[in-house]
């Protein structure tokens, strides 16, 4: 009964907040709903007994991403309206509409089949958190390492393209004097 | 009693509007929540069928797609201030500049 009502509760918060998100025209309303509906997936996580997941959902996307978003709206006039010269909104919702059941019929096919066997199946004895460390560093240890040199990657180049030489090079200057750099 | 189904119809609904957004919105920076969106439906119903099928594979993808979140957000918002610093907009329609 529990799970039923918190579902269900945690389902209609989070579409009504990504609906905010899609459909606002303040970017800072649009931030601020969006950093709820993260919030609010976590608790599907916890739900579903991945309780690690819905911690790292917490940090990441409302601390890590949340924080980031926040500093890049600071350099940009977000009070400025954007035109939307949009098309018609019944082709869209039901283009989107049909090509996301499109995709999700794809991807649920083969599962469908119901020949799906637990590769590392959840023991238990020991909790979420453990199994997740068990099997992370030792079946997934080569795509582990892979994501944090990534992460290296990606934070290397944030900090370049966002703050090196901000006063010359690629951020300041118009195109012809670029041009004229490039051509000497 | 809640079944799978009901986790991936949601989760299929959350990726829906994220579609929406892609395909609707000019601002550059409503385009990267929409992506945000789309990520965060995709992991719920890793969730869930990891949780169905007793398999904890699931959930690792979830990490490391959580992980490609990230970085995306990094770069991509590097990429989005340079191009606000030139341009002064970040309208999608701006990124134009090969039309004839």
């Amino acid at each position: 009964m529990f799970e039923v009502v918190a579902f269900y509760l945690f389902a209609a918060l989070t579409i009504v907040m990504f609906v905010i998100t899609v459909t606002s025209k303040n970017a800072l309303y649009a931030m601020s709903s969006l950093a709820a509906g993260m919030i609010f997936i976590s608790a599907f996580f916890f739900l579903l007994d991945a309780d690690f997941l819905g911690v790292v959902q917490i940090i990441v996307y409302s601390g890590a991403v949340m924080a980031l978003y926040a500093f890049a709206m600071m350099f940009m006039d977000t009070t400025k309206e954007v035109k939307e010269n949009n098309p018609p909104k019944k082709i869209v919702f039901f283009l989107s509409g049909m090509i996301a059941l499109l995709l999700v019929l794809i991807l649920l096919t083969p599962i469908i089949s119901d020949k799906v066997k637990a590769l590392y199946p959840m023991s238990d004895e020991i909790g979420n958190t453990e199994a997740v460390g068990i099997v992370l560093f030792t079946k997934y240890l080569v795509p582990f390492e892979v994501a944090a040199i990534m992460l290296l990657v990606a934070m290397i180049a944030g900090i370049i393209l966002a703050s090196k030489r901000m006063d010359e090079s690629i951020t300041l200057k118009i195109d012809q004097e670029i041009e004229q750099k490039g051509a000497e | 009693m809640i079944t799978l189904t009901h986790y991936l119809v949601l989760s299929a609904i959350l990726f829906s509007i994220a579609l929406v957004g892609v395909l609707r919105r000019k601002n550059l920076l409503m385009l990267f929540f929409a992506t945000e969106i789309a990520l965060n439906a995709i992991n719920i119903a890793f969730a869930a069928i990891s949780k169905y099928y007793g398999d904890l594979t699931g959930q690792m993808f979830a990490f490391f797609v959580i992980a490609i979140a990230a970085s995306e957000v990094a770069v991509g918002l590097g990429l989005l201030i340079i191009w606000y610093k030139r341009r002064g907009t970040i309208d999608l329609d701006s990124l134009q500049t090969m039309h004839g």
